[in-house]
């Protein structure tokens, strides 16, 4: 592994927008290791108290800038596999496609199956496959907006990997943290993952069709998210059925509103 | 294991410095990390020693200086240790508190040759 480039053998990260016909892999090219050697030779101690995420936040820093400067409202959506991120997100694009610019970025370790599914709806789809990689970082996401390129206003929906554990550390620069649980998990995920859950401005609790067939109490799962972050909001739904989309669609809504004026602030400020 | 990435990083923080300094490597590093931080300190240690082969950090002695979680309490303003994630305040009860300490995940010193 290379501790310069951060390449770790074949399999590293790639990033690839569904419809091109070339892969442009984000593997550094320095595979050869030749890192020149310094001259002096003394020994020195160096007082540092450097954050060591202090350059995923440094990107992060710079990605929202840049979406607060064109009024772009980023969500970064966490959950475990298989809590419906991707339907959710289906049915969301379905539904405001022709009154809002959408953008998705695709975070998995491999394949490009949610992308495929996502440009299906007409929403244009970057794919970032994390290889050995268990989340995405906000340098990836530099990246994958550099290929997305999207529309001052638009909605940038980034679908983080399934993981409830290694996202939470890790600020992409989103405007807000979606985390998703889906009745067919355990209610107390809140208390088992509580990083992701006090990090998140919203908790969606997916598949709620679902609940007369599952032991899940949906007043557990609220007071055990309250429990570790007594700010965070809910949106009960089920994305198969529709049940509770309105609420969720309207919630967005007041999102982008608040970027717009953001932005609008931010403009005349720098004017003055 | 976002611990591995959090290696890469640190790696990356050592060879810049190393680079700064002129040196050749890093013979010791301190490392703050908070109990409330999120890192498991096992799987940061086990990271280690695959990641920092053939870096400046390959033969650097390694200390962790683990920093107890200390919250205050924001309707009550008393202070208190934190053993477990999230414990509410012991003399109120109340859960919004403010982290004082707990969060650190620093690199605090090198000493490189």
């Amino acid at each position: 592994m290379c501790a310069t480039c951060g390449c770790d053998q074949p399999g590293g990260v790639t990033i690839t927008k569904v419809g091109d016909q070339v892969f442009k892999p984000i593997t550094p090219s320095a595979i050869l290791h030749q890192h020149p050697a310094p001259a002096v030779q003394e020994t020195k101690r160096i007082e540092l108290e450097r954050d060591i995420l202090g350059k995923n936040n440094r990107s992060a820093k710079h990605n929202r800038f840049h979406f607060e400067e064109a009024g772009i409202t980023a969500l970064n959506l966490v959950s475990s596999p298989g809590s419906g991120k991707t339907t959710l997100l289906e049915a969301t694009l379905k539904t405001i496609k022709h009154q809002q610019h959408c953008y998705v970025i695709e975070g998995d370790q491999q394949t490009t199956h949610d992308a495929d599914r996502i440009a299906a709806t007409g929403c244009e789809v970057v794919q970032i496959n994390t290889g050995k990689g268990c989340h995405l970082d906000a340098e990836m996401i530099h990246r994958a907006l550099h290929q997305l390129n999207p529309q001052p206003h638009a909605l940038v929906f980034i679908e983080n990997v399934g993981n409830l554990v290694c996202p939470a550390m890790f600020d992409l620069g989103e405007k807000a943290r979606v985390a998703i649980i889906s009745v067919t998990e355990g209610d107390d995920k809140p208390l088992k993952y509580p990083d992701m859950f006090e990090s998140s401005q919203l908790c969606i609790i997916n598949k709620i069709d679902l609940l007369p067939y599952v032991n899940f109490s949906v007043a557990r799962a609220k007071a055990f998210a309250h429990q570790v972050n007594p700010k965070i909001e809910f949106i009960e739904l089920s994305a198969t059925s529709g049940q509770g989309m309105d609420e969720w669609l309207a919630w967005l809504n007041n999102l982008v509103n608040a970027s717009h004026q953001m932005q609008t602030v931010n403009a005349f400020t720098h004017e003055v | 294991m976002h611990e591995l990435s959090l290696v890469l990083n640190i790696i990356d923080i050592a060879e810049e410095e190393v680079k700064k300094a002129h040196a050749h490597r890093v013979d010791a590093i301190d490392l703050e990390v908070g109990s409330l931080a999120g890192v498991e300190i096992d799987a940061l240690k086990f990271s280690w020693d695959a990641a920092v082969k053939d870096t400046v950090l390959e033969k650097a002695e390694r200390t962790i200086d683990q920093v107890q979680a200390v919250a205050r309490c924001s309707n009550c303003g008393c202070e208190y240790l934190v053993h477990e994630p999230f414990e509410p305040c012991p003399a109120c009860n109340e859960v919004l508190v403010e982290y004082l300490k707990g969060k650190e995940l620093r690199v605090k010193s090198l000493v490189v040759s």
